[in-house]
């Protein structure tokens, strides 16, 4: 049977397929969302936690567009903590760890609460498109809808690929095999043939979970406690003031040693990783314990943490070592661990192995390039993590909508997110594993902190629509609050009193002999602008989080400068756009492997195109001459012949 | 591969007398080639193998133009990696220039200044950095440029900034592996460690930069105003300095001054020669106004040559002229004979003097001594040996300048204790400002700025 027309259709209701649905929902499209399972909606079946480093950044600025992922783990967390914090500002991440059971709860209730989306169980096995109409000059076929195992026809404008691990799934530990999504959970199958048969590359990737242990059986008392901070930083900013205390449960730490690693080398060729019987290609930056023992054989020991995994269940998450050795091997490597020596396995720790696409077939809206009106978003292409997921899926979801809206769509380029930085080097780089975010991929991470994400990004999420009134006007207040205190502590003065001395001097800090502007003294490493409020009693009453934000600004203000400098630097590249029809076979001189790349990827600007790995510098400035001045003589020199 | 029409040009400084090479490079360089060219075996041009010399005939319309060699080389190992071929004439001038008509008349058009090099980057032959080296041979005027520019040319100045570079991204590389892998990455004992590195790449960058005032004077020359009151012998002194060496390079015109320039090249260095009218007080209009354009060339000199009319030794008037020239470097000639002793000068000591020396103008006497003491002054240390490389060019000074600023802030970083993270945002900042030298960072006007240096002389 043929359904009525969605405007959007999400494949799959994980972290991007949740914030896709969401987005195109609450901007009023008529929104269907497609799941194996509606009782796993938001699943997390690896870790228990959501941010981390460069992660956290990630959620804070779905959050700062209008998605959901902050305010549900704000909801469902049971410890949350600020790394880094002995660091600079740059580098400080929010992470919390999540009750999975609420967590999936919380999110099915808030999908079930918006209006305009659907939630539909079943399975997706095919795309449908339509031929390119014959005036179209860029032979784009079209999206119709989608077709179920059942054989219905789902018609849609819009489709969000949002398929995770899913697709023709396969987990695997030792000698076992079988073809399964994660946790038991049914797999999909047949909608990967589709995806090839419309052209798109399908790889296929793997990634791993440790096992899953119970709490019973853990001794702790040889183990580092790590508890919740005191004072709670909410990942929402629509939070922030708010009281977020609550009971939370610790973390704990313990490491392998020379015998847990004997015993893996002594395994190693029963590592389906190792021995050939796992292709996929696993996430470098996400190792498991076998690729960790091999590639650091220095090293004498490894990080372990055991993370619960929710309030309901004795389960314990061993950070750290995912794997998939045989069973016996698992439990000999798990019980040489110090405080694990007892430990009963309650789930094994398996890699998984899927099939997702080369995100370079998309453009940074996450659109196909060749099929209009087909998104993807998450793991399906080729990312790992849920906030890597979370961000691009509300991507995806917002595109979908604009575009149904005939809306200019939502780019955030590499100075302006962490989301930018990542779908950029999705589209871009062709990632031979799993894509993770990390603070390094980010150039201008000193600008985008996870504690300005609403300062960055308020403006994009309101144009939008995601974002609410009174949270919009919440950001406005705040950025007129913080420039105007900048500048009025550019003119208050302190003395050079003795009262101020002993003041300075309890900070460990030098009087100041003629007087000061306290401006100048907020910059001093061992002051801060929180600090001198005794200093300055025309202060007027400043919430915490505008505070710390005033404090940033004027302690690493040459390095904020600095940093734009970079990205106005940046920007003059990325605006040098590179028209989409460009014939690269008419471009001289570039080289072979350069032309291919270009001619697959399709660079949107000059600054995408540097970016492409097989592009050379001396490509770039060709490209830079044809486009430019150049062009001209070249074209003339053509013409002459 | 960019393929160009065909371009030929004469390679070599046109000269009466030696050898002149006209290259000829493009799609259809051999058979331009072909049409003009008879091998005196008679061989076929086809036939000829590329990378071989072969002797022969220019032939035009039924004449034979000049007896020739001809180099044949095949793409794409050439230099504009297209098909090229040199010819050699022998004929002069005038021979030269109708072999080149020729050339033309078969269907290659005249280059356009660097146009060969233009093609050799655009082929991927040459980098930004070795094809703007190029062009500074082009425009150098002396021996000691042309071989500065031959070494960035080899890749030198390359070799040197690519080692640096290489330097601070692995520095920046462990910050950043540490940033997202702590466990594994550890920064202690890093910024003990980066410090040395940080003082010993500014001890690098900084020695270049300073050798960018030599560069600079050998790739544009010295500029030398020869001063003095009037009648002291200005004249005969360019003259004397101008007959000795009889080697004019150039003959700068129009300037607005009304002073006389030449250029000289006096064993590798050029000097820029101005000669000014003579400096005194006066009542007379018209010579006010070459005195005030004598002082505003003195001020632009690199070297003043003041010369004292020895009979009448040192006036009042001369020290208040050199008083005038506090900053300059100056170089004291006496001039008219050997009638003064140096004893004046010793008596009535004048600060800035760098050397004082007697010659000659009419007999040519101490010309020598004269154009040993300038290269002295401005050419010391190695030079000549030629083991360092030397900053010719402005557009690198800059990049390397803001590179030397970017490290002083890592160093005023560490200083202040910031964090590691922040170190590299100006440690960045150094890598892509020595990139822009070589061409691997792309600044979005920087291949313009470069390649409008290849249309200079249009």
């Amino acid at each position: 049977m043929i359904y009525e027309e969605h405007d959007i259709i999400v494949i799959g209701a994980g972290h991007a397929g949740c914030e896709a649905a969401l987005a195109g929902a609450r901007l009023g499209l008529s929104t269907l969302i497609f799941t194996m399972s509606v009782d796993n909606i938001a699943m997390m079946p690896c870790n228990p936690n959501i941010g981390g480093t460069s992660k956290g950044h990630l959620v804070r600025e779905v959050d700062a567009l209008g998605g959901e992922m902050g305010r549900n783990i704000d909801r469902t967390f049971i410890q949350s903590r600020m790394l880094n914090t002995s660091k600079g500002p740059a580098v400080q991440s929010l992470r919390a760890q999540a009750d999975k059971k609420d967590y999936s709860a919380s999110m099915r209730k808030v999908l079930e609460a918006t209006a305009n989306l659907t939630i539909r169980q079943d399975e997706v096995v095919e795309i449908l498109v339509e031929k390119p109409v014959d005036n179209d000059v860029e032979k784009k076929r079209k999206i119709t809808g989608v077709r179920t195992v059942s054989g219905n026809i789902y018609p849609s404008r819009t489709v969000i690929l949002c398929t995770g691990v899913y697709l023709e799934s396969r987990c695997i530990y030792g000698e076992v095999s079988i073809p399964s999504g994660p946790s038991g959970l049914p797999r999909s199958c047949g909608l990967s043939d589709s995806l090839r048969a419309l052209g798109l590359p399908v790889r296929r990737f793997k990634t791993g979970t440790p096992a899953r242990i119970a709490k019973s059986s853990i001794n702790f008392d040889v183990m580092e406690e790590q508890k919740g901070d005191e004072h709670i930083v909410p990942f929402s900013f629509e939070n922030i003031g708010r009281n977020m205390d609550k009971d939370q449960e610790s973390c704990w730490l313990t490491y392998t040693n020379l015998e847990t690693h004997r015993i893996i080398r002594e395994n190693i060729d029963r590592s389906p990783l190792y021995n050939g019987r796992i292709e996929g290609v696993g996430p470098r930056y996400c190792p498991s314990i076998e690729d960790k023992v091999m590639r650091f054989a220095e090293k004498e020991r490894h990080q372990v943490f055991i993370e619960p995994e929710g309030k309901y269940t004795e389960e314990m998450y061993i950070s750290g070592m995912s794997s998939s050795l045989p069973e016996d091997v698992q439990y000999a490597m798990y019980r040489s661990v110090p405080g694990l020596e007892n430990a009963v396995i309650v789930r094994n720790a398996y890699a998984i192995e899927y099939d997702c696409i080369d995100a370079l077939c998309l453009k940074h809206t996450l659109e196909s390039k060749d099929i209009s009106g087909f998104y993807s978003a998450g793991q399906a292409n080729g990312s790992s993590g849920y906030e890597e997921a979370a961000a691009q899926g509300l991507i995806a979801g917002i595109n979908a909508a604009l575009s149904v809206l005939g809306r200019d769509p939502l780019v955030l380029d590499r100075s302006d997110a962490y989301i930018g930085v990542l779908i950029d080097d999705l589209v871009t780089k062709s990632t031979p594993e799993p894509y993770r975010m990390m603070t390094s991929r980010a150039e201008y991470r000193l600008l985008l902190r996870q504690d300005n994400a609403d300062l960055r990004l308020a403006d994009f999420g309101h144009n939008v629509g995601l974002l609410s009134e009174e949270r919009y006007n919440d950001v406005c207040y705040k950025r007129s609050l913080i420039s105007s205190e900048i500048e009025r502590v550019k003119t208050v003065g302190v003395s050079s009193s003795k009262e101020v001395s002993e003041f300075l001097a309890g900070f460990n800090s030098t009087p100041v002999s003629d007087g000061a502007i306290l401006f100048d003294l907020i910059k001093r490493p061992e002051l801060s602008y929180e600090i001198l409020a005794p200093l300055d009693p025309e202060r007027p009453e400043i919430r915490e989080d505008i505070a710390a934000q005033i404090n940033i600004e004027i302690k690493y203000e040459g390095y904020i400068s600095r940093q734009k400098i970079q990205v106005a630097q940046f920007k003059k590249l990325e605006e040098k756009m590179i028209p989409p029809t460009l014939d690269y076979d008419l471009v001289p001189s570039l080289r072979i492997e350069a032309r291919q790349k270009l001619k697959a990827i399709r660079p949107a600007s000059i600054g995408q195109a540097s970016r492409i790995s097989g592009v050379s510098p001396a490509d770039v400035n060709i490209l830079l001459i044809y486009l430019g001045r150049g062009a001209r003589s070249i074209r003339a020199d053509l013409n002459n012949e | 591969m960019y393929t160009g029409d065909t371009i030929a040009a004469v390679a070599t400084a046109l000269s009466p007398a030696g050898i002149n090479i006209i290259r000829i490079s493009g799609e259809n360089a051999f058979s331009v080639t072909a049409t003009l060219f008879r091998s005196a075996t008679g061989k076929a041009f086809s036939a000829i193998p590329s990378g071989t010399v072969s002797y022969g005939f220019i032939e035009y319309q039924g004449e034979v133009l000049d007896e020739v060699m001809m180099l044949k080389m095949a793409a794409p190992r050439t230099y504009t990696r297209e098909d090229v071929t040199e010819i050699h004439t022998h004929g002069g001038i005038l021979v030269t220039k109708r072999v080149l008509e020729a050339v033309y008349a078969c269907g290659a058009r005249p280059a356009e200044s660097g146009e060969f090099t233009k093609r050799a980057f655009l082929n991927g032959r040459i980098d930004l950095s070795q094809a703007e080296a190029v062009m500074d041979i082009i425009g150098s005027g002396s021996d000691l440029a042309r071989r500065n520019s031959m070494k960035q040319l080899r890749g030198d100045l390359r070799a040197i900034i690519e080692s640096v570079r290489e330097k601070i991204i692995f520095e920046t590389a462990h910050i950043e592996a540490a940033l997202d892998d702590p466990e594994h990455i550890s920064l202690d004992g890093f910024i003990d460690h980066l410090l040395p590195v940080v003082n010993d790449i500014l001890k690098e960058l900084k020695k270049l930069l300073s050798s960018f005032d030599t560069g600079k004077i050998i790739k544009d020359g010295l500029n030398v105003v020869i001063a003095g009151r009037p009648n002291a012998g200005k004249s005969s002194l360019l003259n004397a300095l101008l007959k000795e060496e009889r080697a004019i390079v150039t003959s700068v015109a129009g300037t607005t001054r009304d002073t006389i320039s030449e250029s000289l090249d006096i064993g590798g260095l050029v000097l820029n020669l101005t000669d000014t009218a003579g400096i005194r007080q006066s009542g007379d209009i018209v010579e006010s106004i070459g005195i005030d354009r004598a002082l505003k060339a003195a001020a632009e000199a690199q070297l003043i040559l003041y010369i004292i009319d020895s009979p009448l030794g040192i006036t009042s008037e001369d020290r208040e002229n050199l008083n005038n020239f506090w900053d300059k470097k100056v170089i004291l000639i006496y001039n008219k004979d050997d009638l003064l002793d140096k004893k004046d000068l010793d008596d009535n000591p004048i600060p800035n003097i760098q050397k004082a020396v007697r010659i000659s103008a009419l007999t040519g006497e101490g010309i020598e001594e004269l154009k040993n003491n300038i290269k002295e002054l401005f050419l010391s240390g190695n030079l000549e040996a030629g083991h360092d490389i030397i900053l010719t060019n402005v557009r690198h000074a800059e990049h390397i300048r803001d590179a030397v600023k970017s490290l002083e802030l890592v160093l005023s970083g560490i200083e202040t204790g910031v964090d590691e993270d922040l170190l590299s945002i100006d440690l960045m900042d150094a890598y892509k400002s020595l990139g822009c030298v070589t061409g691997e960072e792309y600044r979005d006007d920087l291949a313009d700025k470069i390649f409008s240096s290849f249309c200079m002389g249009k």
